[in-house]
């Protein structure tokens, strides 16, 4: 058993403007250690997670893999959310390096097909186009989980970028709710980009129905 | 944490500035060095990784001027060591990253870049 990472350094106050590890989170964590072997199995080099919040599923990661075989880079919009990223790490020895930044828009023309582990549990709550929109210039809490039509606004931006980031060995892990189209999303993915796909692991928490697909070539 | 394996694969992105747009200049830096776990499998592989001649110029500026211009033929034990410091172990805490193409510049502030755009910069 991996340990769940130590965050009790964030407090309530910290919530306010960082997203909660919540249900989805813990799934996401779950898919990982499920896959544990393989992902040491396949050495990776590069791990980037997407919209990091609290830094929990990057410090998570960093000990299924070690702290120095591996190099954590985690985006977020939010500055919040990038500190807390800093902190989880600093609070669990772990070598995280939080960048502010939208989905992986400084680092995509350098880690072209180089990144081996890409980690995103996005906005993923349908709502009107304009609180997504107004969450993601906001850059607070409501873009934790604003995300437009179909919840898919913005995971939708980051889909038509996974295939120049993964590596050959890469694997792109996607938390996503039924209400956004999982098949819709998994024949899109295919038919587009030719990425391959897998259910991991779903689960019922209350009203969602939660989701972790993983994306290959 | 901005380290300079970090620094070796931000580019600027602002919309239109797609050529001449790396590596990103350091300005008015604050360094913290802080000793880090040794792997040289992962330095051996992360080395075709590294634009070298970024790398160079961003440890001189930030006053290391301990890598050889060319990456050697020879990767030997000394080598490692050398590359290991510069890469994991130079922090950039607080500073400025400007485009040598747009002149854009990102600040990083409490070791982390922002490299966050306004909307009409976006591409
Ligand atoms: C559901 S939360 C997940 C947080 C954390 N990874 C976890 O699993 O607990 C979504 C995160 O994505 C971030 N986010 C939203 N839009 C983003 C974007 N365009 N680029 C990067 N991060 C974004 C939010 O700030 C938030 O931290």
């Amino acid at each position: 058993m991996i340990p769940t990472p130590d965050i009790s350094h964030l407090k309530k106050s910290d919530y306010e403007h960082v997203y909660e590890p919540a249900e989805d989170t813990f799934l996401l964590l779950d898919a990982l250690e499920q896959d544990m072997e393989q992902l040491r199995e396949i050495q990776p080099l590069v791990c980037l997670e997407i919209g990091s919040g609290s830094g929990c599923v990057s410090a998570f990661i960093t000990k299924i893999l070690g702290p120095s075989s591996t190099l954590f880079l985690c985006t977020d919009i939010n500055r919040f959310a990038a500190d807390a990223t800093r902190a989880t790490g600093k609070q669990n020895k772990v070598p995280l390096e939080p960048v502010l930044a939208s989905l992986a828009s400084p680092l995509s023309s350098r880690l072209r097909r180089a990144v081996d582990i890409l980690l995103f549990n996005p906005p993923y709550v349908p709502t009107i186009p304009d609180e997504a929109d107004d969450a993601q210039t906001g850059a607070g809490i409501q873009g934790s989980w604003a995300g437009g039509n179909g919840g898919m606004q913005i995971t939708d931006t980051f889909l038509q970028t996974v295939e120049r980031l993964l590596s050959t060995k890469g694997r792109f892990y996607l938390v996503a709710v039924k209400d956004n189209d999982i098949p819709g999303i998994r024949a899109r993915m295919l038919g587009d980009y030719g990425l391959k796909s897998e259910i991991t692991l779903h689960r019922r928490a209350g009203r969602e129905h939660l989701f972790v697909l993983m994306f290959h070539r | 944490m901005v380290r300079l394996i970090t620094h070796n694969l931000l580019a600027c992105h602002v919309k239109g500035c797609t050529s001449n747009n790396f590596p990103l200049a350091f300005k008015d830096v604050q360094i913290e060095l802080r000793e880090a776990e040794m792997n040289p499998d992962f330095l051996r592989g992360f080395l075709p990784k590294i634009d070298w001649n970024a790398l160079v110029g961003a440890a001189r500026e930030l006053g290391d001027t301990s890598l050889p211009a060319e990456t050697p033929e020879m990767i030997d034990e000394e080598f490692l060591q050398t590359l290991h410091h510069v890469l994991l172990e130079i922090h950039v805490e607080e500073g400025t990253m400007t485009c040598p193409n747009c002149a854009h510049v990102y600040p990083i502030s409490n070791g982390i870049p922002n490299m966050l755009l306004a909307e009409h910069e976006i591409g």
